[in-house]
């Protein structure tokens, strides 16, 4: 029963967040310990952010935070309180099409079981923002945060590459 | 036919929804009322439990529920023992919960049930068990001893099983052979690691008394049959399905795994959906693991290189359990002549427990092994002789006017291993061409005159696939005019949505966007086995293409009558059904549909066209004529081959070793793969590349490190180390395609083949690279401390 006393206080403290999520604002009571992955996953039901190792190697959790590729499994819900995610769900709409970047793993088979899949198009989409050029080595470099079971990475890194490309292609087109 | 899909690198049905992050894997499906689960684990190798008590986490809020083994009942028992051998004589599998004694970290001993998985974690901590630890076996040579513990009491020595087999009179070879070499060959533990862990979602409706099972494996039908057996329901209500699955490799090939049955007892028990979702430390220490044999192996060859006798004796590590049988061990011994005239051939292995997580097929599935034990005999008799190394192979291969080849050995199935069709020559000079063999010594050469060591190797393997007993498939024609297809096996990524949709769309001239493949639904297809050996594309891709074959039958009949044209004048393309020669007067293949099913109540667009058409006539007999049998265009088909069909290939790399440091790193790496005709060029490459992958991993960087307490001392992926983009090379990949005899499609198995070769060219490249100091790589996996090592101990014993 000592052991209990210690655990309670734990999760019986909650705390208010208010974040946006894929352009939408939401405001839940959280418990403290609340990782955000499973905030995302379980309260917000966007379940395409995905959890495969709980101890921010893997890479299948991250998502964009205020723009910057995280793992949310490392961190808990209340921190991120006034920030702006970005998850795989924000990346396209249910009804539109891909964003370049899904294109482009599906031309370039660059995902077979897919659970890896959008914590790397969270890690690319950070990576062509900072980098819209990359060279394979940058390229291999940069997913070397996300492990990927099935591919052997050669079709990622072929993905991403034309990724690029398109991008860069719109890019010009708009300005 | 207008389009022939089969064969084209055809985009993946699956991908935008998995793209769009709307997959649906077993932690993504939430159910209203839903509560978790969390396991507590031994935390010692070998222990009697003297005493749980609970009572804390029982009155813990939020928890709901506390199994323990006495808790149990009649549900305490003893795991089926999957495919039994006469051989394993002394087989062990796992309870549900453990009762008086566990027999490795990780073993399932408590099962909480709280309002979330947080909750049921605080209770694990609650829970007191009083463990009286007993002396650990943490390796085979340990377990083997004279005089030691035992991970069974009742089973002497701690051997589970051995087996014997021999081909032709090795012995009488030996006693003459020109050359004799012995030599010990080990290779360690390593794990399949797929991305999402295990995880199991149970429901039971008490309204329907039905049980529904959301399971992340590759065997959902065989677990059906199984939990309907455990909890006495009848097996229609019961449903298993396994939904998107995010990798298995061979670890979700399991039944049961404890959770598989604790988590429907619980649902049953407190009439609430159960979630348990395995974590990345608990995949570690509880999910089947394999590869780790140790080989005495002795080989006598002629002063040409030609092999004339293997004599190879392994003890193979099963882990504290045998769930599922001797399978491995039998494939490395079956595997092990590879693609060459070995006649002579003594086999001997033991099946031995030690205080370690149990052992199930990993991708390759003691293929690895084998293949690193014969490659590493095609190298050595290349360096006595002083031949060239492919030189060695091309004096041993079968050639091709010799198959069907008769190895002599009785295969993992109980079948022959009877190698049905290859062209290992043909593979291997497509390999040297691809690499550039012959100028390699040269570059090697020059490199070392600039200090840097340069290696090339390579491994030549044959892969047993597409094995029985069956699987079945489903087509059937909705009246929209797309196509279902079901089938008992799953996909964790092999791209099944698209490659069965391929094999149907070419028999009924629709785009295979239009066929809607289901997998590993028990409600959707009643009958199968599971995606294991490679078996999926040859075993229920066969079933899929017997079932669309007789639907296109069936539409062109019912297309004739109402064409009033003869059966075999009418062709589909393009969606659509029509007398040849008059594509003009055509029908959806909708329509047909709907026409073959005489109903009164039509609806949908297809429905009011087909009736504007007035095709139909008054008739004379019923609307259901016997010959046409049943309604509908829709088939069921089964199929089961002979035996298992062999796959082949050839990989090769060239490497840098740093020898100050044990580092190596990839220069090119090529992979020559014949699996027979191909159903989608891309998807066999990609499966390709991440064998490989997996391969290097396991060549250089995974390997599971056990303590002396039995502790596994690098569970989690900061210690396990799987390889990364920065560390796997470009692939480059060819395809030869020698058709398989025994199939309608020819093809072999393709998913497992990239692992196979990798440890056994990982130590040619290394031989190769550091020939100047005399290394022989005689053990995988390394990594660059052992590797480093190795080369000290060259170097130490060179000085001497």
């Amino acid at each position: 029963m000592q052991k209990q006393e210690e655990v309670t206080p734990l999760f019986s403290e909650e705390y208010d967040i208010a974040l946006t999520v894929n352009g939408h604002r939401y405001e839940r009571r959280v418990p403290v310990r609340l990782l955000l992955s499973d905030f995302l996953r379980h309260e917000l039901h966007h379940t395409g952010t995905h959890v495969g190792c709980e101890h921010g190697v893997c890479g299948c959790c991250t998502v964009l935070l205020n723009g910057e590729a995280v793992r949310s499994c490392l961190m808990f819900a209340a921190q991120a309180d006034g920030m702006v995610v970005t998850t795989i769900e924000g990346m396209a709409g249910t009804n539109s099409d891909l964003h370049p970047i899904q294109k482009a793993f599906q031309e370039k088979h660059g995902l077979q079981c897919g659970f890896c899949t959008p914590g790397i198009i969270m890690t690319v989409h950070a990576m062509l923002h900072e980098n819209p050029n990359p060279s394979d080595e940058e390229i291999r470099h940069e997913l070397s945060g996300n492990i990927c079971r099935c591919t052997g990475y050669q079709n990622i890194v072929e993905a991403v590459k034309l990724a690029a490309m398109r991008l860069g292609e719109q890019k010009m087109e708009v300005e | 036919m207008a389009t022939r899909w089969f064969g084209a690198s055809i985009p993946r049905n699956e991908d935008p929804r998995l793209l769009r992050g709307k997959g649906s894997y077993v932690d993504d499906i939430d159910l209203p009322e839903q509560l978790h689960a969390a396991v507590l684990r031994s935390t010692h190798a070998r222990a009697r439990i003297l005493n749980i008590d609970a009572s804390a986490a029982r009155e813990l809020p939020g928890v709901h529920l506390v199994l323990t083994a006495s808790d149990l009942g009649e549900v305490l028992e003893p795991s089926p023992l999957l495919v039994p051998h006469d051989a394993l004589t002394q087989p062990r599998t796992q309870l549900p919960l453990a009762l008086g004694e566990v027999r490795y970290v990780g073993e399932a001993v408590a099962f909480v049930v709280a309002d979330d998985r947080y909750i049921a974690e605080d209770a694990l901590d609650l829970i007191d068990v009083e463990y009286e630890p007993l002396p650990v076996i943490h390796t085979m040579e340990i377990a083997v001893a004279e005089d030691a513990p035992l991970v069974h009491q009742d089973v002497p020595g701690n051997v589970a099983a051995h087996l014997i087999q021999t081909v032709g009179d090795p012995d009488a070879i030996f006693s003459n052979a020109p050359f004799v070499l012995r030599e010990t060959l080990l290779m360690d533990r390593g794990a399949a690691m797929p991305m999402e862990c295990r995880g199991v979602l149970a429901r039971f409706d008490a309204h329907e008394e039905m049980l529904t099972c959301w399971i992340s494996t590759q065997g959902p039908i065989p677990i059906r049959n199984g939990l309907a057996a455990i909890f006495h329901l009848p097996e229609h209500k019961v449903r298993v399905i396994a939904p998107d699955v995010g990798g298995g490799f061979g670890t979700k090939i399991m039944m049961f795994y404890p959770e598989e049955v604790l988590t429907p007892f619980a649902a049953i028990h407190l009439g609430r959906p159960i979630k348990w979702i395995e974590d990345r430390r608990e995949h570690f220490i509880s999910a089947n693991q394999e590869r780790s044999q140790l080989h005495e192996v002795e080989y006598a060859f002629d002063d040409q290189g030609v092999l004339l006798a293997v004599r190879d004796n392994f003890i193979h590590d099963t882990g504290a359990y045998t769930p599922y049988g001797i399978i491995v061990p039998i494939i490395t011994a079956c595997t092990l002549p590879g693609p060459y005239r070995l006649k002579n051939y003594f086999s001997e292995f033991k099946v031995i427990y030690t205080n370690k997580v149990p052992v199930s097929p990993y991708r390759g599935a003691g293929r690895p092994h084998a293949v690193f034990v014969m490659e590493r005999i095609m190298d050595r008799i290349a360096s006595e002789l002083q031949l060239d190394r492919t030189e060695v192979r091309s004096r041993n291969f079968i050639h091709p006017d010799e198959f069907p080849w008769d190895v002599g050995l009785i295969y993992q199935d109980g079948g022959p291993t009877r190698y049905d069709s290859g062209s290992y020559q043909a593979g291997l000079d497509k390999l040297k061409m691809l690499l550039d063999y012959d100028n390699f010594p040269m570059k090697q050469a020059e490199a070392l005159k600039e200090g840097r060591y340069l290696g090339l190797g390579i491994a030549y393997y044959v892969e047993g696939t597409g094995i029985g007993p069956y699987e079945g498939a489903q087509v059937r024609v909705e009246s929209d005019g797309r196509v279902f297809a079901s089938t008992g096996v799953t996909s964790q990524g092999q791209a099944h949505y698209t490659t069965f949709a391929q094999i149907v769309a070419d028999q009924l001239g629709v785009h295979p966007q239009d066929v809607m493949v289901t997998t590993g639904d028990s409600q959707a297809f009643y009958w199968g086995v599971g995606t294991y050996a490679s078996r999926a594309a040859t075993i229920a891709g066969s079933a899929m293409h017997l079932a669309a074959v007789k639907v296109r039958e069936q539409a062109k009949k019912v297309a004739a009558d109402l064409f009033e044209a003869a059966p075999e004048d009418i062709e589909l393309a393009d969606g659509k059904v029509f007398v040849k020669d008059a594509p003009h007067r055509s029908l959806t293949l909708g329509q047909v549909a709907i026409s073959a099913n005489p109903l009164r109540y039509a609806y949908g667009e297809n429905a009011r066209n087909l009736m504007s058409m007035k095709l139909t006539s008054s008739r004379s007999g019923p609307a259901l004529p016997p010959e046409r049998g049943t309604p509908g265009l829709e088939a069921s088909e089964f199929y089961s081959p002979p035996h298992g069909s062999f796959a082949s290939g050839v990989h090769g790399a060239i490497i840098e070793v740093d020898p100050k440091i044990g580092m190596v790193t990839f220069v090119k790496y090529v992979a020559v793969h014949d699996c027979g005709r191909i159903i989608n060029p891309m998807i066999v490459e990609g499966q390709v590349h991440g064998g490989v992958a997996q391969g290097i991993g396991g060549a250089f960087f995974e390997r599971l490190v056990y303590n002396e307490e039995g502790q596994l001392t690098n569970a989690s992926f900061m210690d396990y180390l799987i390889p990364t983009a920065a560390e796997i090379p470009t692939i480059v990949v060819d395809h030869l395609e020698t058709p398989s005899p025994l199939n309608p499609l020819g093809v072999k198995g393709a998913g497992e083949a990239g692992v196979i070769p990798v440890p056994a060219l990982f130590a040619s490249a290394i031989d190769n690279a550091l020939s100047t100091f005399g290394i022989r790589i005689r053990e995988m996996p390394l990594h660059p401390c052992r590797l480093y090592e190795l080369l000290e101990e060259s170097l130490g014993l060179k000085g001497q």
